[in-house]
């Protein structure tokens, strides 16, 4: 091969590496995303606020924990300036870890209910995930049902099935189980429910869903959105939900929710997007796409959501899921919840 | 034969390709710095008993049903002749372009209690009937098993044809039958091959979370996921992750050492056809049967599913952007195929040529990401390259001040393939080796006495016998780059978007329906160049 041939190859491909390792999406009118809401759910809503606005949303989707990870290693050279998820114990983590900034604003607090947001006003829910008891409508009347606490009762033995406790849905009930009750009431009542379950837990809801329409148990835990997306499809669905522990410590809700980046260097301008995503039809279509419940209690619940009923949604802070998730898990550990 | 300067030329590349493996390894090992202790303390108690029975068990069952079924399959279609015995030789690699964790979800849709098939059977035969569950460790081992066996397969079958006929020649001239001399002849000649394809499979198994998460079987992997999702513990996950690996580099030791250094190879160089054996009758019948049956069960029922839900989402899923999610998802596995297949070559040679024992342990350790969670690798090696980002940052800064431009080395092509080579050296190393332990040492000694030595020797005695290896090896890596997800979730350019992205797109919520549309795409991708590459593999040696 010859030299000087060679050299000039590698001189074109230290340049060409060069050229594709420049930050991209670094003009002032673009903000930065990194997302663990999938992309079909965020992208109408970052286009919706492009048109409205003129500021271009670049944005990264992947795992919540990896994204994590990903901000911590990049540091103050992260090229990201808002971080969301889908539950509120990752903001917790990413907000003890010292990944996202305090807000001030008086929008957010005005909007947002308190417990829906980081008390530090590090982040904030911007859509509400309602975690309850599915039943057949088959072989179950809705008097039978009560709590979450009272499937753990000897009249649910082999009547209950569950997701796997992998799923930080089920973490964020149990964590916030502990908050209500302590843990010792708590590993009680999870004892129970594995004892009851009726076939090993379930890989996803809609597995459990169909689990109890075909008549493999009797009543579930899911979140409503699971319940939604196979009633569109199928009116006649033999399942309803009953929304849990009304007067007594109200639905476990869990969050879809941001926070600036601490390392941001457009903080003005990413707050200025968590404020448009907290007020009317941003509030309205963050949480229709995914048939979710909008954090401002002003905005319009989609018309199908809305149907199932009003209900009482459990006050404590969803931080308390994060602070109390680890926990949780080892609770589940101990208690043969897999 | 080899001088100093091939020696540290040797060392060198050797040490070079080791280094995106050693990445990970080090983040690994700088967690154990700090122990997590309190997680530890309680995954020993809890979890870890649990799991490393299921692991164990999974992994015997996946290593030996694979073997047997790869190995199987390999002998029937390159030594016998049955009806569709041209179609099966290249259609039995095609359960390779499809995802596990897809497989497995189809799989746990229609054998589960709720699926068509228990419906139906309930509605004949009552109420009260149980089949054994698919969401269990035996359903787990079969959806690997199916989704796996075709690196077993396919390592065989090339062994077989290349250095089969030879060994079936010399044991029937000494008046063996056809079935002894495949097991006192054929096989051993072919042992390295097949012991390649199942030291990946059980490197896959060990690192596998999509098909054991979706069939809900606890495994050490997915004790890592817990402690790091579950208990906000990085740490922990990166410490288990290096017990894996460890676990992983211990097992190819121990295989080694059990292979011993017979040298299993053939000095004759080309293509010796092997002599196909005519199956008649009842024989014939089930030799297609076999092989019907299986590809069944891998690939067309579960492609049937598939495009049948995408052909439900396909009208409001289904627009223009999915030519270029295709077409990156091509350009990205090929050209990503290319870097890592050349890398096995050269670490192939490295390690070839020399006697050191560092050197060939370095070498297994280059190989070893193929046996840690994508996941977990990908974060590994995301740490020190963002760090090396960060400093070379400062350095621009302090030369530059505010006109330095941003780097953003972590988020682009070069760090992805970096993160590739780390994660599949060991699927492009495992076809080459066993590509190299075939070709006689006395073939280069003959090629060194006529002056024919270095590049010249690559390309005129070495590449021709290689070929066929070469391209299995390519193969198997351009197919585990289509289907690959995290690291490409992780160091992926913005806006940059593929076919299996698109997967986690849809699975990340749970619509593994929405999914089965660019799931059905990497295949349909997928197939073209497998079929193409298998084609070959069979026509060249």
């Amino acid at each position: 091969m010859n030299f000087s041939l060679s050299l000039r190859g590698g001189s074109a491909a230290i340049t060409l590496l060069l050229a594709i390792t420049i930050a991209p999406g670094v003009s002032a009118e673009t903000l930065v995303v990194y997302s663990a809401r999938n992309e079909q759910l965020v992208k109408p809503i970052f286009e919706a606020y492009t048109r409205e606005t003129g500021v271009d949303i670049d944005f990264a989707t992947g795992d919540a924990a990896m994204l994590i990870e990903r901000l911590t290693a990049e540091g103050r050279n992260t090229p990201a300036d808002l971080l969301m998820t889908v539950d509120a114990g990752e903001l917790w983590n990413a907000a003890e870890r010292g990944l996202l900034r305090p807000v001030e604003s008086a929008t957010l607090e005005r909007n947002i209910p308190a417990y829906l947001r980081d008390p530090g006003n590090r982040w904030f829910g911007f859509s509400m995930r309602a975690r309850t008891i599915a039943y057949s409508t088959q072989r179950v009347a809705p008097t039978e049902l009560s709590t979450y606490e009272a499937l753990a009762g000897p009249e649910w033995k082999g009547r209950l099935c569950l997701r796997t406790s992998k799923k930080v849905y089920n973490q964020s009930l149990v964590a916030t189980m502990i908050a209500a009750h302590g843990e010792a009431k708590t590993e009680q009542v999870v004892r129970g429910w594995v004892e009851n379950l009726a076939t090993d837990v379930f890989a996803n809801d809609t597995q459990l869903l169909e689990g109890i329409a075909a008549g493999q148990c009797d009543v579930g835990i899911v979140n409503s959105y699971y319940y939604g997306r196979i009633l569109k499809q199928r009116p006649d669905f033999p399942v309803k939900l009953f929304w849990a522990n009304q007067g007594a410590g109200g639905v476990h809700v869990n969050i879809s929710g941001a926070g600036v980046v601490a390392h941001s260097r457009k903080v003005a301008a990413a707050t200025r997007f968590l404020e448009w995503l907290s007020t009317g039809t941003a509030q309205q279509h963050f949480a229709a796409v995914n048939m979710e419940f909008p954090a401002n209690p002003a905005a319009p619940i989609d018309p199908l959501v809305k149907s199932w009923g009003d209900f009482e949604p459990s006050l404590i802070n969803v931080a308390e899921a994060g602070r109390l998730q680890p926990a949780a898990v080892r609770l589940m550990d101990r208690a043969g919840y897999r | 034969m080899t001088g100093p300067p091939s020696r540290y030329a040797a060392a060198i590349t050797v040490a070079l390709l080791s280094v995106p493996a050693l990445l990970p390894m080090l983040s690994a090992a700088a967690a154990w710095l700090s122990p997590a202790t309190e997680v530890w303390q309680h995954q020993l108690q809890h979890v870890l008993p649990r799991v490393a029975v299921n692991t164990a068990l999974l992994l015997a069952l996946v290593g030996i049903a694979t073997a047997i079924l790869g190995t199987t399959l390999a002998w029937l279609v390159a030594a016998h002749e049955f009806p569709g015995r041209g179609f099966f030789s290249w259609a039995l690699l095609l359960p390779l372009a499809v995802p596990g964790y897809v497989l497995a979800v189809v799989f746990a849709g229609a054998l589960d209690y709720a699926g068509p098939l228990q419906g139906w059977l309930r509605e004949q035969l009552g109420q009260g009937l149980r089949l054994p569950a698919i969401r269990s460790l035996g359903g787990a081992a079969v959806v690997l098993t199916l989704c796996l066996y075709p690196y077993v397969y396919m390592l065989a079958r090339v062994a077989f044809e290349t250095a089969g006929s030879r060994g079936l020649e010399v044991a029937q001239s000494l008046g063996l039958g056809r079935a002894a001399a495949f097991r006192k002849a054929v096989l051993p000649a072919a042992r390295p091959a097949i012991a390649a394809g199942i030291a990946l499979v059980c490197m896959e198994t060990l690192a596998d979370f999509g098909v054991v998460a979706a069939l809900n079987v606890d495994t050490f992997t997915t004790a890592i996921y817990r402690a790091w999702f579950g208990m906000f513990s990085i740490s922990a996950a990166l410490q288990m992750a290096a017990v894996l690996a460890l676990l992983a580099l211990g097992g190819t030791w121990l295989e080694r050492m059990l292979r011993g250094d017979r040298g299993f190879a053939s000095d004759r160089a080309g293509r010796l056809d092997l002599p196909r054996q005519r199956l008649e009758g009842a024989s014939a019948i089930a030799a297609t049967a076999t092989a019907l049956a299986v590809l069944s069960a891998a690939f067309i029922l579960p492609m049937i599913q598939l495009l049948h839900w995408s052909v439900q989402h396909a009208a409001t899923d289904l627009d223009s952007r999915y030519w270029a999610f295709a077409g990156r998802s091509v350009v990205v596995a090929a050209s990503g195929a290319l870097v890592v297949v050349a890398a096995a070559l050269a670490l192939g040679y490295a390690v070839r040529g020399s006697t050191s024992r560092w050197l060939r342990g370095l070498g297994r350790v280059a190989t070893i990401g193929y046996a840690i969670p994508g996941t977990v690798l990908a974060v590994g090696l995301f740490a020190p390259v963002s760090g090396f980002n960060n400093w070379l940052q400062q350095q621009l800064d302090s030369v530059l001040g505010t006109s330095a431009p941003q780097l953003f080395l972590q988020g682009t092509l070069l760090t992805m393939f970096i993160a590739y080579l780390a994660r599949f050296l060991a699927v492009g190393s495992g076809p080459v080796e066993s590509g190299l332990a075939r070709i006689h040492r006395n073939l280069d000694q003959a090629a060194e006495i006529l002056g024919v030595r270095g590049a010249a020797r690559l390309s005129r005695v070495h590449l021709p016998l290689l070929r066929g290896s070469l391209l299995a090896a390519g193969v198997l890596v351009f197919v585990d780059l289509m289907k690959e997800l995290p690291i490409t979730l992780m160091t992926r350019p913005f806006g940059f978007e593929t076919l299996a992205l698109r997967v986690f797109e849809m699975t990340a919520e749970g619509e593994w329906t929405r999914a089965a549309l660019p799931s059905v795409m990497i295949v349909a991708v997928g197939i073209l160049p497998v079929v193409l590459l298998a084609r070959r593999v069979t026509h060249v040696a």
